[in-house]
């Protein structure tokens, strides 16, 4: 049934993912991206992070999906030019090719024994999103205070960038 | 609650909160008073760097690991604080000339710089990363500052989708070493390594090569380069500068200590692909410069090329080969701001001074300006008695040690190349008739700049001895 599960959300995503960047009308690519999403959410579910989940479905299908239809709306939807690049033959032959490298890659190789304090019955007992936080404000606190100073930094790039200028 | 030493982020918590500081003061700077914003940033700058000298031999590990203050990281954070008030004193006017006079553009070179000194002392994958986007973030802002330029927005944009792939590789590299490892700190990462054996696995060799990759966009090695003559003739020169010595030599700093002290054990797989990436960016970054017109496309040409010597560091893979990385780091980074102060000069109302044809009869207007230029020259190229030259002896004399004749050759015919270039243009400055008689944009700044700039450079190549010992302090705890 798993397995099942994690084939059905798995081949999904990849469709929906294939079909955002071939269909030539955007806002159907926008809605084949929501629905790359959702399920990407579930391959989530299945890996018992609610959480993760939770905020796949808010920020990315949410917020950033709502961002990119406002994007749409500015643009003119039919577009002109190609969708495919005449070089796609070449593009298609060598992504094949690194693909089947990782592939091969990973096949001979052992995945790290190394499996953590997180076991899934003590993430079971502590709560998914508890044990989160935990790890977020804990172990992980400088990255997460670094990547506040991302946020800033784009906040102060994006309003600096799109802000009308003042006559002076 | 893991124990948190704060002291090991000092430098970088004063430096943020004074730039937080700045930005909520800034709007209440008159519009003509805007330079002030110049000289407060530069004052959090020296703050940022008193504390940071204190903390001089000193080895703090912190931050459940994420991060890690040693002298290496303290040599690097000092020369950023360096390479981002230079650029901060000669942008002071040229932003004026450009019409991009506003209080961010201080703002966001300080945050570049709390990135830059993050990433020399991120100790953890997960750092290294995060603190490499706060930098690149900041850079893309910058480059496409001039909004109302069309190719500074190009460049910006060009920049940002380089950049938005580049993050995608490294973290790909970053997510391979972890299937394989379990961990992302790089002490953890090199036992892991060594204690199963895996020094040689292929999944590793995918990591490296997506972590070369992603790296080698940022350090703009061949064939990874093909980014950076478009963001650097379009970015705003000062820009320009600071993007070319300080992000630059960031993701060097990072880089090293991701290979030295993660994968240092499998030394065996990464050390061909380095050596033949640092073969081709000299190369052809020297020969490609050869027949550009545009002098900021010519220094972006150097500046790959330059990539590619300091790659000789990596490859040999000794004390000496770091120590001469982190000498050649200080040179470059001098040598090439001082390079782009010229255009930043020759930036008139009339002209944007970026053509090597603008350099014409420099020498009969302007000697002093002409002659500090000759001595950039003369240490890009390499030759006594300047930083260039001190950087390179030790580079090539690394590789000799670390019996690589071949990649010491390749570096010194390049040298040798790169002689013509440099010199075309002290030629048009010296031979040619002056065109254009406006006067060059100077500013106080600009001036103590240039002359802090010419004289670290002929005293570093005159008394290297200080800096060796940093530098060999610097590496002391590594291999």
């Amino acid at each position: 049934m798993l397995s099942f599960l994690f084939f059905y959300l798995a081949g999904v995503t990849v469709i929906s993912s294939l079909l955002v960047i071939s269909l030539r009308n955007i806002v159907y690519s926008v809605l084949a991206l929501l629905v790359a999403f959702i399920h990407i959410a579930g391959l989530y579910l299945l890996l018992n992070a609610e959480f993760i989940a939770a905020i796949q479905i808010v920020v990315y299908a949410g917020a950033i999906l709502i961002f990119y239809l406002f994007g749409v709306m500015f643009f003119s939807t039919n577009l002109k030019a190609k969708v495919i690049h005449h070089q796609y033959p070449i593009a298609i032959i060598i992504g094949l090719f690194i693909l089947g490298e990782f592939i091969v890659a990973i096949y001979s190789s052992t995945f790290s024994m190394n499996r953590g304090e997180y076991t899934v019955q003590k993430i079971a007992e502590a709560g998914n999103t508890e044990t989160i936080g935990m790890l977020l404000y804990g172990v992980y606190l400088l990255p997460v205070e670094i990547a506040s100073l991302i946020l800033l930094v784009a906040m102060i790039g994006a309003i600096f960038l799109a802000k009308r200028e003042l006559k002076t | 609650m893991p124990s948190v030493t704060l002291t090991a982020i000092l430098p970088e918590i004063i430096l943020t909160a004074l730039a937080c500081i700045f930005l909520v003061a800034e709007p209440f700077v008159p519009k003509e008073k805007k330079e002030w914003m110049g000289y407060f940033s530069i004052g959090a700058l020296i703050c940022s760097g008193l504390s940071l000298f204190t903390l001089w031999g000193r080895n703090i590990t912190t931050f459940s690991g994420m991060i890690t203050l040693d002298n290496y990281a303290i040599f690097f954070k000092g020369l950023f604080l360096v390479v981002s008030m230079l650029a901060i004193l000669i942008s002071v006017r040229y932003i004026k000339i450009e019409e991009i006079n506003f209080g961010e553009y201080y703002g966001l070179i300080l945050f570049a710089t709390v990135g830059m000194m993050f990433m020399s002392s991120a100790a953890d994958l997960l750092t290294i990363y995060i603190s490499l986007e706060l930098m690149s973030f900041s850079f893309y802002i910058l480059t496409a500052f001039m909004k109302r330029d069309m190719r500074s927005r190009e460049a910006g944009i060009k920049y940002f989708l380089t950049g938005a792939f580049t993050s995608g590789l490294i973290l790909y590299g970053i997510a391979f070493l972890y299937g394989l490892t379990g961990a992302t700190d790089l002490g953890s990462i090199s036992a892991y390594l060594s204690q199963h054996n895996l020094n040689s696995s292929p999944m590793l060799f995918v990591a490296i090569v997506l972590l070369v990759a992603g790296f080698g966009f940022k350090i703009a090695v061949v064939p990874f380069h093909m980014w950076a003559p478009d963001v650097y003739e379009g970015a705003p020169t000062t820009v320009t500068a600071f993007l070319s010595a300080g992000s630059k030599i960031a993701a060097f700093s990072a880089m090293l200590r991701i290979f030295m002290v993660g994968l240092g054990s499998s030394y065996d797989s990464w050390w061909q692909l380095l050596w033949l990436l640092s073969v081709l960016t000299m190369t052809l970054g020297n020969i490609t410069a050869l027949v550009q017109t545009n002098f900021k496309r010519l220094m972006a040409y150097s500046s790959i090329a330059h990539a590619g010597y300091i790659l000789l560091g990596f490859i040999v893979a000794s004390r000496i080969g770091m120590a001469a990385v982190l000498i050649y780091s200080v040179a470059y980074a001098v040598m090439t701001l001082g390079a782009f102060t010229m255009v930043i000069l020759l930036c008139r109302q009339n002209s944007r001074g970026d053509q090597i044809s603008d350099f014409k009869g420099l020498a009969r207007t302007h000697p002093a300006v002409a002659g500090s230029f000759v001595i950039f020259a003369l240490s890009l190229v390499g030759i006594p008695p300047t930083a260039g030259f001190i950087g390179k002896l030790f580079l090539f004399n690394a590789a000799i040690q670390g019996s690589f004749y071949w990649l010491a050759i390749i570096g010194i015919l390049n040298s040798t190349v790169s002689l013509y270039y440099y010199f075309k243009v002290v030629m048009v400055m010296y031979v040619q008739e002056p065109q254009d008689v406006a006067p060059l944009s100077f500013s106080p700044t600009l001036t103590v700049a240039l002359c802090v700039m010419s004289f670290m450079t002929l005293f570093l190549g005159l008394y290297p001895e200080p800096l060796i010992r940093a530098a060999v302090q610097s590496v002391q705890f590594f291999l």
